[in-house]
């Protein structure tokens, strides 16, 4: 099995062979991160959990912000609304926040997932890949060439660039003996992410307006949108949703090697291909949503196989809950973090994610080289 | 290049002598992109006219041009250039990565991010305007280098570490750009790109001072080097101390990405070019002196492209590198995964 980050013999903490757990084994919970596997109930408690927490997290998006309003006026405004009381305009003026704070986690959180499972990666986050940067450049491209504007027309362009960004960082991090390793795909990502930035700078700078209106958006924020553009990007996140979901089986395959996983029958090109296909149409429905938001799609798999083991059939259900609660938490701390200015999500989730990053590479032994 | 050199008679010899040529031919190419930008422009200037200049006559309507806006222009292009392309070249060098220039892997981003929060949020201008980017890079570097520092393959992990709080440190800088108004973010936005247009002698001086004080002490710290490309333990067993040659040359080249950012903002991918071009040019081996004059030559073309071939716009040193190092980086990319070097 060639794992290419090799994880720290963290089974001799728990004194016995990671193959111990089980049914019958108590100590099983202990063990952390380390088991394939976790028993159904297991996964249900914290499916339960995370369903409470998204319920949770959406009351907070509605109650939090400038203007802070107690629960009794949110279901006031959300049962019998009166367009006279101005607690019942501010709340009805969060939900379309809400809703692209649920949507774009579900998305961003799925997308990680997927990727990781498709590139056996565990670094692998849209941002960090440079699929955010390519759709970040299409759409800048988008408006000064075609003097695009509107959500329809970036999400077709974010489509565009995030595929294309996909196809060339894969394609060149996978040249050569060792494959896709962690660190040539980081570097391909963060390469392509440097090019396409300087570009995308160099058409602002020419283009004040476009400027105005893009940089609103490459930040990554929730709110901005309208309800009826995101119900218009709902079928592109039920493809990609039943697409990555599907792919469960294929992800469980592929962590014991290309090889392997055609051996149990699985055709891996074509299957990576089809999950590819899912994780783009959901990165590109997060950013038109939101803009470019990095680290979801890697904070929430590992937080998850943290609590519920790798099995990808748990892990993709699992973070489409965890991811919208992640972001509606970190959208709703940065509307009171900074007064009387808004911190936005994208801020927001780096700041969060990033020492999550560096904390995960710094617990891997070994960083192929 | 092997064919090359099997058709030579004395095959000990040819290698220095390719070396010091193509620095010859390179410094010649740097004297005469730096007499272009000198001389031509919207205004052209004949070579008479500049020796008057420089022997101190006053010429109307030329003096003012050459003294206060070609000459420093030309100066810092060439100044920054060597710069970048040393710092870049060093980190290359020590992270045995060609791909691991200080843009891609977060000090750049620390530069501008503090330089980015100095000028929107603390108001400063001019020279601790600089000072803020000097910090900022040197800061997120030490954090860096020390939080990737435990034990083996600190270069890998260096690499994925930068990467992260470059993206972390971009989100920051981003919600600084949207969080002022209009014009001052484009004020920003100009600096970032990277550009020459506000050279001046102080400038100059800056950036004269910074090469000449770490210039040297990077040629004495790339013996060093030599034996780190080895690998850790192989210059372990020759008898040199790994981890502080590393954190002395990770200063060296965050101190010399630092002193050009601070006065031209990050000049996109001439850090992370020259190098290779250079390699490209004396036949693989590393050399700092013509990865300086490649640095050099490429602000300068890139300056002079960017401010008389597009007609009435002049775009900015930094969008001429960035569309010219983005495919060059893809190919470079390709290259180097299939010579099982990329990492």
């Amino acid at each position: 099995m060639t794992e290419v980050l090799a994880r720290r013999p963290a089974a001799s903490r728990a004194g016995g062979p990671e193959t111990a757990e089980g049914p019958g084994h108590p100590s099983g919970g202990a063990v952390g991160p380390i088991g394939r596997r976790r028993s159904l109930p297991r996964v249900l408690t914290v499916a339960v959990a995370l369903a409470v927490l998204l319920v949770l997290a959406t009351a907070l998006s509605l109650t939090v912000g400038a203007r802070n309003t107690g629960l009794p006026v949110v279901w006031d405004a959300l049962t019998a609304f009166d367009p006279a009381d101005g607690d019942h305009l501010v709340v009805h003026s969060r939900i379309p926040r809400t809703v692209a704070g649920l949507l774009a986690g579900l998305a961003l959180a799925l997308a990680g997932t997927a990727l990781q499972g498709i590139t056996r990666n565990p670094l692998a986050d849209p941002g960090i890949l440079g699929l955010n940067a390519g759709a970040a450049l299409a759409v800048v491209l988008g408006i000064h060439l075609a003097g695009i504007a509107g959500v329809t027309g970036f999400v077709w362009l974010g489509f565009g660039g995030c595929a294309l960004a996909a196809v060339t960082v894969y394609a060149v991090a996978s040249l050569g003996r060792e494959g896709a390793t962690p660190v040539k795909l980081a570097l391909a990502g963060a390469a392509l992410t440097a090019g396409c930035t300087s570009v995308m700078h160099g058409v602002l700078m020419i283009d004040q307006t476009a400027l105005d209106s893009f940089r609103f958006w490459q930040v990554g924020t929730l709110g901005v949108r309208s309800t009826e553009t995101m119900v218009s990007l709902l079928p592109f996140l039920a493809v990609g949703t039943a697409v990555c979901l599907l792919s469960a089986r294929l992800f469980n395959a592929l962590a014991l090697g290309d090889d392997a996983a055609a051996g149990l029958g699985l055709r891996v090109g074509r299957g990576r291909g089809i999950a590819a296909a899912g994780v783009v149409l959901l990165v590109g429905t997060a950013v038109a949503i939101a803009g470019p938001i990095a680290f979801v799609g890697l904070v929430i798999p590992h937080g998850l196989r943290v609590l519920v083991g790798s099995d990808y059939r748990a892990l993709l259900p699992l973070s489409a809950l965890a991811g919208p609660v992640l972001l509606l938490l970190a959208d709703a701390f940065g509307r009171v973090v900074l007064p009387p200015s808004e911190v936005q999500v994208g801020v927001m989730t780096a700041v969060i994610g990033a020492p999550v990053f560096i904390w995960l590479i710094r617990t891997r032994k070994q960083v192929a080289l | 290049m092997t064919a090359a050199v099997t058709d030579r008679t004395v095959p000990a010899l040819p290698r220095p002598h390719r070396g010091t040529r193509v620095a010859l031919v390179l410094a010649g190419v740097v004297v005469v992109l730096f007499l272009v930008t000198v001389l031509l422009g919207s205004t052209i200037v004949s070579p008479s006219e500049l020796l008057a200049v420089l022997s101190g006559q006053t010429v109307p309507g030329v003096s003012f041009i050459v003294l206060e806006d070609r000459l420093p222009t030309a100066f810092v292009g060439a100044l920054a250039g060597a710069a970048f392309a040393l710092s870049g070249t060093v980190f290359q060098t020590l992270l045995r990565n060609p791909l691991a220039s200080p843009d891609i892997i977060g000090i750049g981003y620390g530069a501008a991010t503090a330089a980015v929060a100095g000028m929107l949020v603390l108001g400063l201008q001019g020279p601790w305007f600089s000072v803020s980017a000097f910090v900022g890079a040197l800061v997120v570097a030490l954090v860096v280098y020390f939080l990737a520092d435990s034990g083996q393959h600190t270069g890998g992990r260096l690499i994925l570490m930068g990467i992260g709080a470059g993206a972390m440190l971009h989100a920051v800088m981003n919600y600084l750009l949207s969080s002022t108004d209009v014009r001052s973010a484009g004020d920003a936005l100009h600096w970032l790109v990277g550009s020459l247009s506000n050279s001046n002698w102080e400038r100059v001086g800056t950036l004269a001072v910074a090469l000449a004080v770490l210039a040297p002490l990077t040629a004495f710290a790339a013996t060093r080097l030599k034996v780190l490309q080895l690998g850790d333990d192989a210059a372990a067993g020759l008898g040199v101390d790994v981890a502080r040659s590393r954190l002395t040359l990770v200063v060296l080249g965050v101190a010399l990405a630092a002193a050009a950012t601070s006065v031209t903002g990050p000049i996109a991918f001439v850090a992370f070019l020259a190098g290779p071009l250079a390699r490209l040019l004396t036949g693989g081996r590393t050399d700092f002196l013509c990865s300086a004059l490649v640095g050099s030559a490429l602000v300068l073309a890139a300056d002079f492209a960017g401010s008389n071939l597009f007609g009435d716009t002049s775009l900015p040193v930094g969008v001429v590198t960035g569309a010219l190092g983005a495919p060059f980086l893809l190919w470079l990319l390709v290259r180097s995964n299939q010579q099982g070097m990329g990492g």
